[in-house]
């Protein structure tokens, strides 16, 4: 090998390119989840959407040959099935918790169904944008493929903060989030804004699946999501409700998500499967130290059926 | 939401009580609790239907199929049951703490963990007879399931966690010590394909009650159990006034915190017992089998039984049933497996909504005094 490093510098390294890829889906999971949730609703269904997702990107990939197709299709699929949650959680006395993990049941149960057949052939992938090219130390090289995906999503959570802080759309989303009375008060259609935000939050979720399938880990099978679009929902209590904190939230789960599969590079594979429980683990210790017992948090939208 | 919002919006929402002018009322209730659940298995199976001819599949033959591979012949009635039988404990993982309105989703980890906590107290007690080692694997199953479950109670008591997503990032914790225990520390090197720990010995192995899965007797007594403890004790009493009304709860005195501990390790110790059933009458060994997804489908059927224990029975038997057709339908009719999951994701979205024809339909109302 070209560039001979030293073990901590692999496993650095490493670290830093699995962060950027794993954390890709969890940023836009997060941003999606948070838009709805802005909107003073919880959407436990955009695993199913996160699954659904990446088969349908494949799929169209496949299909048409054109990875950006998927990206789009993948977006339009996480809108419909987030619609459905949307619509549902709109009758009244539907508890949109329980809600969420049917249409995760129901969004895997689809995918799984029509994504039978792209289990086996390879679908063009989402080319990455090489930031290596100065080093010639390959590992640096490979580190720094960045994936567009990522960069648009960071272009996703700097427009929606601004959206939230300086656009009128923002500041109704978050009046009816807030309080259905004020929302009422001032004449804004509740339902179709909390509609529209779970159909759009969606619809970024779906982007993520897209990631999965079309990027990293790059190909379609049944256990390609664990648990992200649900974890998502902790990642953005941890966020504050903020987008842009979303972005270094997404970094630190991404790097969990990392830890296992770095270490295995220099060799290190007693307590893998522990290694793998790593995210998990951040995501319930986040959980533990940011909830305040007995009082709403800070940035918590008021009609958020979350916590006590 | 705080708690405050959360029991005015539920006490909204609650039933209103009945007029003392009806004398039919109970009966007009118990009718709607009937009524809502059926429709939306019924107009499930509509959108199912509508689904599968638009692939050019025959509904009826879907359904012709799904009887018969889950209730046509005593073999395919043995395997709907020996399914239903860890659902029905699995159900109870949530509906117990659903009673107090929490939603625990984790209880496949209570499953696996009490799978393996249940074959590791067994493994250096093998010589002992069958039935005390039987005994003490239960305890520990249902101890260990307790523990994990009860966790999430604790969490969402004196932390304010979120229950939901506290036990499901629980549950992969634990499935990822699962795999620790099974794949490394305990494995036993003859298990090449499946990794699996040290077989508990065959002749320690639960036999079949009349052809049944010994699961059975044990998740029926549980579901009256749980029947019993929430409507005839004043421990039940306390909790369904939590689940209506926190802050009333609250207000009364109730040991809040302690009643969202308990239900949830008692539903816990519920989900563990499976998981120790399963290895004493089917697996004999902790292994990947143990994750089979029980957990994730007593979610379903707890609220298709609007967390009624007695009504889960009924729901664990249906669910089983369609579980245990899908290789029927795999060999018949070319669908993927995945299609019991679209099936029972539709059945699903179609009974939440179902809540809301509750007090929608006039004659289910009480009637104003004449």
């Amino acid at each position: 090998m070209a560039g001979e490093l030293n073990p901590v510098a692999t496993v650095g390294i490493a670290m830093l390119a699995g962060s950027l890829r794993v954390s890709t889906p969890f940023l836009f999971v997060s941003l999606g989840e948070c838009l709805t949730e802005k909107a003073g609703r919880i959407n436990l269904g955009n695993e199913g959407v996160l699954v659904l997702g990446a088969m349908v990107a494949y799929a169209t990939s496949y299909l048409t040959d054109s990875p950006w197709l998927g990206v789009i299709a993948a977006a339009v699929a996480g809108m419909l099935l987030g619609g459905i949650h949307g619509l549902v959680c709109n009758l009244a006395r539907v508890n949109d918790v329980a809600m969420g993990i049917a249409i995760m049941l129901f969004g895997t149960g689809i995918a799984f169904f029509f994504g039978k057949p792209y289990v086996q052939p390879s679908a063009p992938q989402v080319p990455s944008i090489p930031f290596g090219f100065w080093s010639d130390a390959p590992q640096v090289r490979s580190a720094l493929e960045v994936s567009p995906l990522f960069i648009l999503g960071l272009i996703a959570a700097v427009v929606m903060h601004w959206v939230f802080r300086s656009t009128r759309v923002g500041l109704r989303i978050r009046i009816v989030g807030d309080s259905n009375d004020a929302a009422r008060a001032l004449g804004l259609p509740i339902g179709q804004t909390r509609l529209l935000a779970t159909a759009v939050g969606s619809g970024l979720a779906g982007i993520g699946g897209a990631f999965l399938s079309l990027s990293y880990p790059g190909s379609w099978n049944e256990g390609l999501s664990s648990g992200q679009g649900l974890m998502a929902v902790a990642l953005v209590v941890f966020a504050r409700w903020n987008p842009l904190a979303c972005v270094g939230a997404s970094i630190l789960f991404g790097a969990a998500g990392a830890l296992g599969p770095s270490l295995q590079t220099v060799g290190i594979t007693s307590g893998y499967y522990l290694f793998y429980a790593a995210p998990y683990v951040v995501t319930l210790l986040v959980l533990i130290i940011t909830v305040s017992p007995g009082r709403a948090l800070r940035g918590m939208p008021g009609e958020l059926s979350l916590g006590q | 939401m705080t708690a405050v919002q959360a029991g005015i919006e539920t006490a909204a929402a609650a039933p209103v009580a009945a007029a003392p002018a009806d004398p039919y009322y109970p009966v007009r209730r118990a009718l709607e609790t009937v009524f809502a659940p059926f429709a939306a298995l019924v107009a499930a199976t509509i959108v199912f239907s509508v689904f599968l001819l638009a692939l050019g599949q025959s509904p009826a033959d879907f359904f012709e199929l799904t009887w018969r591979g889950a209730f046509g012949s005593w073999f395919s009635l043995q395997n709907t049951l020996q399914r239903a039988a860890p659902l029905l404990l699995t159900a109870l993982c949530v509906a117990l703490p659903a009673q107090l309105g929490l939603v625990i989703i984790g209880g496949e980890g209570a499953v696996v963990l009490g799978g393996l906590a249940a074959t590791v107290v067994a493994l250096p007690i093998t010589f002992l007879p069958a039935p005390v080692i039987w005994v003490i694997m239960g305890v520990a199953g249902a101890a260990m399931g307790a523990l994990w479950i009860g966790l999430s109670g604790f969490l969402r008591a004196k932390r304010g966690v979120n229950e939901t997503i506290a036990s499901l990032v629980l549950a992969y914790i634990a499935i990822a010590l699962f795999n620790h225990v099974v794949e490394g520390v305990l494995r036993d090197p003859a298990s090449l394909n499946k990794p699996s720990t040290y077989g508990i010995g065959d002749q320690n192995m639960m036999g079949t009650i009349f052809d049944l899965h010994p699961g059975l007797p044990v998740g029926v007594i549980a579901c009256v159990l749980a029947y019993v403890l929430i409507s005839r004790t004043s421990v039940g009493f306390g909790a369904r006034v939590t689940g209506g009304n926190l802050r009333a709860a609250q207000l009364q005195g109730l040991p809040v915190h302690r009643l969202m501990i308990m239900a949830c390790a008692l539903g816990g110790a519920c989900a563990g017992l499976a998981g120790m059933i399963e290895v004493a009458a089917v697996h004999g060994r902790a292994n990947a089998s143990l994750a089979a997804g029980y957990g994730y489908t007593g979610i379903l059927i707890a609220f298709l039984a609007r967390h009624n224990p007695i009504a889960i029975m009924p729901m664990a038997v249906l669910l089983g049933g369609i579980g245990a057709a899908g290789g029927l339908l795999q060999r018949r009719m070319g669908l993927p497996d995945a299609t019991v999951v679209v099936l029972q994701g539709l059945i699903f979205v179609f009974i939440l909504a179902s809540e809301t024809l509750y007090g929608r339909i006039r004659w289910f109302q009480p009637r104003e005094g004449r």
